[in-house]
């Protein structure tokens, strides 16, 4: 356990010195979406992986902590630092009603993840269709390169700030896995009536990872708009969104901490290259992510870090013998 | 509303349901069999779609004449997706099924994004009236034409899952798939057959909607959220009511249109969802294939 937190340090102090060696704009602006991915897949694993409710509707948190902070700012001109915690607080109470309903009334596998979609598309329906949000125009953010308005000059700004909330919430998960909710949510996934039977309150440790992965959603939600400057519905309360929310973790291996990291730092490069490679071609990366996702379940079902884990300890076992 | 708002917005609803239904009974068929919520329903339905509209545009071929070729283009597309992928995946958890069907939808869309741009095409047939009237009310001609075949459709398939001996087999599969590997059916073949039905019967729904739906690589997802729907209102598996639960999003729907302003309509779809799920998860018709 020791080794793995030296480990991390050092791979958190690598990452941080990466803007001192590297001046290359575009190179910053993938290390930035790479990071940014991290941060919303990991988000979803807390709900999703660790306690194995499958949400497709994870665009719900994301597009209200986009929406919250940026009509803050537009409207009110409060600095998205704070419309980021609200949009957080707002993200959390719409996941505790919706993990309410869905788990109170028993919604299970492709239920609660039919369920999630219908939610996210409700939310985007409501959205489009009330002047206070601009209806489908969306909300453009004005030019303020302002750290205390959460905008920067230079990209650095901007990859440091997802540098540290991807960090903070990696280790949120790190800590998660190793409590006693951890314990019960992945108990919960591995068999839900044996957990209840040995005296965990599913319905209650259910509630605490969706709020938890709602807020961190929502978080991702407010740096996506900060980052972009402009949002409008589909492109944050969309079923695309969803699906790009929970590609890294599936990529990488859902329920691992380190799974939604290693899922963002081989899709986004990847995406990168064939969009360049075929930029004439609209939707090739898609296509590209369409076959990375069959591939890997179909041969890696744990994702990346799942099978290197597999094979670690088949590696451990024989030596063992 | 007047009541000639009200007649015109049930017919408009009822039409429209057909075709929802058309599209939910491929997808609940697959679920009856598989146990698979299949996520790529809605694109095996464009696929169809765009089979029919370049039969029209290159060849001229009337869009109803094309059904039986894009059924069974599909029903290729279908069986090869069941044999190279998800064969390999009747035994995967839930979630890693819907998943692969995920990108099963990613990989059609996109492809169909490379191959044919995001244009949207449209096919107008010569000679044949936009709308018939009908003591002062509108129908669509086309629309009609499609809710009759929807109705046929459903019928038809009701006596051969009852009545022919591969539909029992289908059936029996459903109900218990190790019970009727018992008895000498080849389950792994049903399960060929059922998804390759279940692409057909996309198909001609989209060959049915081209002379009033455009056509493009994204048309499938306008759809199949609301197949979704109708397949957990009609209860999964079950055929009859996916017919009955697109009507009825269908009336819901043009009801909406009438008294809601802009898209809201779009809500009630979502709303009854989330009710039926809540309330009634097996559906208002119960599950299984009948």
């Amino acid at each position: 356990m020791k080794k793995s937190f030296l480990f991390s340090l050092i791979a958190l102090i690598a990452l941080a010195c990466v803007p001192l060696f590297v001046k290359d704009q575009y190179f910053m602006h993938i290390s930035i979406l790479i990071l940014y991915y991290s941060l919303v897949s990991q988000a979803w694993n807390i709900l999703s992986g660790y306690s194995g409710q499958f949400s497709f509707g994870h665009a719900a948190f994301f597009g209200t902590g986009a929406y919250t902070s940026s009509i803050l700012l537009t409207k009110y001109s409060v600095s998205p630092w704070i419309g980021m915690l609200i949009g957080a607080v707002i993200a959390a109470l719409i996941g505790l009603f919706i993990g309410f309903l869905s788990f109170r009334y028993k919604l299970r596998g492709a239920y609660f993840a039919l369920g999630t979609l219908a939610f996210a598309e409700i939310l985007r329906i409501i959205v489009q269709n009330s002047d206070y949000f601009n209806k489908t125009l969306g909300v453009l953010i004005t030019i303020n390169p302002e750290p205390l308005m959460y905008q920067f000059s230079t990209r650095v700004g901007y990859y440091y700030t997802i540098l540290i909330l991807t960090a903070l919430a990696t280790l949120l998960v790190y800590f998660i896995s190793r409590s006693r909710l951890g314990y019960n949510l992945v108990a919960i996934r591995e068999n839900e009536e044996a957990a209840q039977s040995l005296g965990v309150n599913t319905f209650k440790n259910k509630l605490v990872a969706i709020s938890l992965s709602a807020a961190l959603t929502a978080i991702g939600g407010t740096f996506y708009a900060q980052y972009i400057l402009y949002i409008e519905p589909p492109t944050t309360f969309g079923n695309d969104v969803s699906v790009a929310i929970l590609l890294p973790a599936i990529i990488g291996g859902m329920g691992t901490i380190l799974g939604p990291f290693v899922g963002s730092l081989v899709i986004v490069p990847l995406g990168e290259m064939t969009a360049k490679i075929f930029g004439g071609f609209a939707g090739v990366h898609l296509m590209a992510y369409g076959i990375i996702l069959v591939v890997v379940i179909l041969f890696l079902p744990g994702g990346i870090v799942g099978w290197i884990q597999d094979r670690l300890r088949a590696k451990q076992m024989r030596r063992g013998d | 509303m007047s009541f000639g708002l009200f007649l015109q917005s049930l017919i408009d609803g009822l039409l429209m349901g057909g075709i929802y239904g058309l599209v939910a009974m491929g997808l609940t068929l697959i679920f009856g069999v598989m146990k698979i919520i299949n996520f790529a329903q809605g694109a095996l339905m464009m696929l169809g779609m765009y089979v029919t509209y370049w039969l029209f545009a290159l060849i001229g071929l009337n869009p109803y004449l094309s059904i039986p070729l894009s059924a069974l283009v599909l029903f290729g597309v279908g069986v090869l997706i069941q044999k190279g992928i998800l064969s390999r995946m009747m035994d995967a958890p839930e979630h890693n099924q819907l998943l692969v069907t995920l990108g099963i939808m990613l990989f059609l869309e996109n492809f169909a994004l490379v191959l044919f741009s995001p244009d949207f095409r449209s096919i107008k047939i010569e000679g044949m009236p936009a709308t018939l009237s009908v003591l002062s009310l509108n129908v669509h001609t086309a629309k009609l034409i499609a809710f009759i075949f929807a109705v046929v459709l459903a019928i038809l398939l009701f006596w051969f899952l009852r009545s022919t001996f591969l539909g029992k087999a289908i059936r029996a599969t459903s109900i218990e798939r190790q019970g009727a590997a018992l008895v000498g059916i080849n389950t792994s073949k049903i399960n060929y057959i059922a998804f390759g039905l279940g692409a057909a019967l996309a198909a001609v729904a989209g060959s049915l909607i081209t002379p009033f739906f455009y056509t493009s690589p994204d048309v499938g997802a306008a759809f199949i959220l609301k197949a979704f729907v109708v397949v957990v209102l009609g209860g999964l598996g079950n055929f009859i009511g996916a017919l009955v639960g697109g009507l009825m999003i269908g009336v819901a729907e043009a009801l909406g249109g009438a008294v809601l302003p802009g898209s809201l309509k779009e809500l009630m779809t979502y709303l009854i969802f989330i009710l039926v799920l809540l309330f009634k998860p097996n559906g208002l018709f119960g599950g299984k294939a009948r």
